[in-house]
């Protein structure tokens, strides 16, 4: 199963969905990160950690760790 | 036009995404109108300012940038209350504006779903037109409004373009308000709809707000739940996780089926609005934004940047802190030329001028460096400092929104203390605050400058490189890095339990920033600077000073001293022709009046406190004296230095008077006779007050930010504590080395 996090820089995908129902869930579906949306792996910061995306338009900056929290399937 | 409405009870309230010019048109709207407060009980800053709707004045609340209207916190339900009136002593808004970023509406008009549901007018300020023109993203307004069914006004806050259509469109939905009713918004699946119905007949009790009841459903985390008095009814908890349950099995699971509900209805919204270029058109921000986060480039501008924010701070304020200091003499000066001898006098010297120039002498730096803070977060590259520096400070516990807070405290902790207002969890800003006065402020130097220039040996270290003063200098401020490192950490662990905050970020875009938005920051957070730290300064400033002038009792002073004082009056008076007798005995007097001053701060409460405290300062290597001086500069840290002259009979004394270098070196215990000062006493002070929260100004301003005395006082205790200990374990070490 592919997550956000597999990506690597220049990588777009499409997202299936977020796992789990907690805050940080609630968050990434609030800026965008929902199903059938599209998202670009723009760039990652220079200690590794976190990554920066493009979604709807606009930048979106998450850790790996949140990006785990994402299934995607590439396009 | 306006009579149905009462002339002073019409309110708007603007909400909208961060980083989309809100502010720039809360100002444009407002103008000098406006104050700044906090809402009881929450960090959130409550603006509000006045602006002419028509004929109207009208009250504007500035909301604090939000991306969704899902309170899980206080501090988040604070704009739910507002825009639903239910926030004491606040009149619910007649109309909101939601400011959007016309770049962006896809992610914008999620929270205008949002705000569609709250049953107030809404009207759609579209701002940065122009930097949608940049993108080649053209909107087709007309179509927008039709789609929505609200008035949508294409806006440049920033050039006041717009404005004027905003107030009137305004004026015109306060009316209708009244005139019509408001558009039917639903955009959530009917299965939902009838939840939420269902739940809203049950609780018909408790008259809430239809926004709220659909809140409670799709709130998983609880907050809600407990905010609205629901958490000791059971069956309320047990019919949300069943009607939850229901949702999930018809495939609406809580809390994605919000989101996706919301993001297919804005895409509705702008199907045939918006036509953005196929092929994203690479802007000068993405080109700038390449090399800003690169691996090697990113972090080498990151650094000199920072470097140049920190010389800055200090270089520039140069000019502007001796002109204060200048300035405060002069006051002085005057005072002392015009005023009698007496308790008044020394109370307007020594208390008010002194305290308050304390005060006033930081300004240059607190200003210069809130501008410096306000170009980077507007010009988008705050969020870029934090997403760099996110990874080390993860390791600390905390994210990469810690850093600049915890940076701008070496200048100064208040300005860094109230630049952690953009950490949205209260835990993670609370770590940073109590920890960002351990970072070595500038008011630090002039203890560590004497202390060092008095008994650090002037040695070079590795071939020349570096030299054993500048190592100790240094170390210092590495001693309160390392400190508040480990402090963080234990707070993480104990106090402030919690997981690392998630790092869900919008990299904004680059953009020029506006002088008029950063000068206008700058002086609004200097002026709360000012009024909140001032007065406290000032009134502890006087406290101190009655503690160290009375009970002023002559009788105290040798009689010898006295008539030696009055021969040399009386034989000044004669004006002798011999200069060089006035000379020399003007210089005794001064030296008899030093020692005057001295006895009456020895005799003094102060200084009967610093001998009262003497068994306890003692194990630091600290005769009375140093422990007196410590006392006195609780107000505020560098008055250590001043102290230490008046106590060691030298009058008052700045840091670079080789007088007090030489006396300090000199001095010896009462009663032994020994040297008080050595390495191991010197560093033992310097670490004491690397360490100590001696600064009433940070301690009220983190009062201001945390709403509560209880975190200042914490700060106190710890700090001072470990203060204590490192000083003492410093000078025991110490005398076990090298004594």
């Amino acid at each position: 199963m592919t997550k956000l996090s597999d990506l690597t820089v220049g990588d777009a995908a499409r997202v299936i969905e977020i796992t789990g129902q907690d805050q940080v869930a609630t968050r990434l579906l609030e800026m965008g990160l929902t199903a059938g949306a599209d998202v670009t792996l723009l760039g990652v910061a220079p200690l590794g950690d976190p990554i920066e995306l493009e979604l709807r338009g606009y930048r979106l900056s998450v850790r790996r760790a949140e990006a785990q929290r994402v299934r995607i399937e590439r396009v | 036009m306006a009579t149905s409405v009462d002339r002073t009870t019409i309110c708007v309230a603007l909400v909208g995404n961060p980083n989309v010019g809100k502010s720039t048109l809360f100002n444009a709207l407002c103008g000098l109108r406006q104050r700044v407060g906090n809402y009881p009980g929450v960090t959130v800053e409550k603006k509000l300012g006045t602006a002419e709707l028509g004929d109207c004045p009208c009250t504007v609340i500035d909301l604090p940038g939000t991306y969704s209207l899902a309170p899980h916190s206080p501090d988040e339900m604070v704009a739910v209350n507002v825009l639903l009136g239910r926030q004491d002593s606040q009149d619910s808004p007649n109309a909101i504006v939601a400011v959007v970023d016309a770049s962006n509406l896809q992610r914008n008009l999620y929270l205008v779903s949002q705000l569609l549901e709250l049953e107030r007018p809404v009207v759609l300020a579209l701002n940065m037109t122009d930097l949608a023109e940049n993108r080649g993203i053209t909107i087709d307004v007309e179509r927008l409004e039709s789609q929505l069914k609200i008035p949508v006004v294409p806006l440049q806050a920033n050039r006041k373009q717009g404005v004027d259509r905003l107030r009137s469109h305004l004026a015109e939905a306060i009316q209708a308000q009244y005139a019509e009713q408001l558009p039917q918004h639903e955009c959530f699946p009917a299965a939902l709809v009838a939840e939420v119905d269902a739940l809203q007949e049950q609780l018909a009790s408790q008259h809430l707000p239809r926004y709220l009841i659909e809140r409670l459903l799709l709130d998983t985390s609880g907050y809600l739940q407990n905010e609205l008095l629901l958490a000791g009814d059971s069956a309320i908890g047990d019919q949300l996780a069943a009607a939850r349950a229901r949702l999930a099995e018809q495939g609406h699971p809580v809390p994605a089926v919000e989101a996706v509900a919301r993001y297919d209805w804005v895409s509705q919204m702008l199907d045939g609005v918006v036509t953005a270029p196929s092929q994203r058109v690479v802007t000068l921000s993405d080109r700038v934004d390449r090399v800003l986060t690169h691996r090697v480039w990113g972090t080498l501008v990151f650094m000199l940047l920072m470097l140049l924010v920190f010389r800055s701070v200090f270089s520039w304020a140069e000019p502007g802190m001796m002109l204060i200091e200048t300035g405060t003499d002069y006051v002085s000066s005057l005072v002392d030329a015009r005023l009698a001898d007496g308790a008044f006098k020394s109370l307007l010297l020594d208390g008010v001028i002194a305290g308050v120039g304390g005060v006033l002498v930081f300004l240059p730096q607190i200003f210069i460096l809130f501008l410096l803070i306000g170009v980077l977060e507007d010009c988008g590259y705050m969020a870029r400092a934090a997403y760099l520096m996110d990874k080390l400070m993860v390791r600390v516990g905390l994210s990469g929104k810690s850093f600049i807070p915890l940076l701008s405290s070496f200048a100064c902790a208040i300005p860094g203390i109230m630049a952690a207002r953009v950490i949205e969890k209260r835990r993670d800003r609370l770590t940073t605050i109590l920890v960002a006065p351990l970072m070595s402020c500038s008011a630090r130097l002039p203890v560590y400058t004497l202390l060092i220039a008095a008994f650090i040996p002037d040695h070079m270290l590795v071939g020349g490189l570096l030299s054993l003063q500048g190592a100790v200098m240094f170390s210092m401020y590495l001693l309160g890095i390392l400190v508040a490192v480990v402090v963080a950490l234990v707070l993480k662990k104990t106090l402030l339990r919690g997981e690392t905050p998630p790092f869900v970020m919008e990299l904004p875009s680059y953009k020029i920033p506006s002088l008029r938005n950063v000068a206008w920051r700058m002086c609004e957070r200097g002026w709360a600077f000012v009024r909140r730290a001032g007065t406290i300064i000032f009134a502890v400033s006087v406290v101190v000073w009655a503690a160290a002038y009375y009970p002023h009792d002559p009788a105290q002073v040798d009689a010898g001293i006295w008539q030696r004082l009055d021969e040399i009056d009386a034989t000044l008076k004669d004006s002798p022709s011999d200069l060089a007798q006035v000379a020399a005995l003007n210089e005794e007097r001064a030296a008899l009046a030093n020692r005057v001053d001295g006895i009456y701060l020895r005799t003094s409460y102060l200084g009967r406190a610093g001998r009262a405290i003497e068994p306890v300062v003692e194990p630091l290597g600290w005769d009375w004296r140093i422990g007196c001086a410590a006392i006195a500069s609780f107000p505020a840290r560098e008055v250590v230095v001043g102290t230490l002259g008046v106590l060691y009979n030298l009058g008052d004394q700045d840091e670079e008077s080789t007088a007090l270098r030489e006396k300090l070196t000199a001095a010896t215990h009462d009663a032994t006779g020994q040297k008080v000062f050595n390495i191991p006493v010197a560093l033992s002070l310097m670490v004491f007050f690397a360490l100590c929260a001696q600064c009433a100004a940070t301690l009220a301003i983190m009062k201001r930010e945390t709403g509560a005395w209880r975190w200042p006082l914490f700060t106190f205790t710890y700090m001072t504590t470990l203060a204590y200990v490192a000083a003492w374990a410093t000078y025991q070490i110490g005398m076990r080395l090298l004594g």
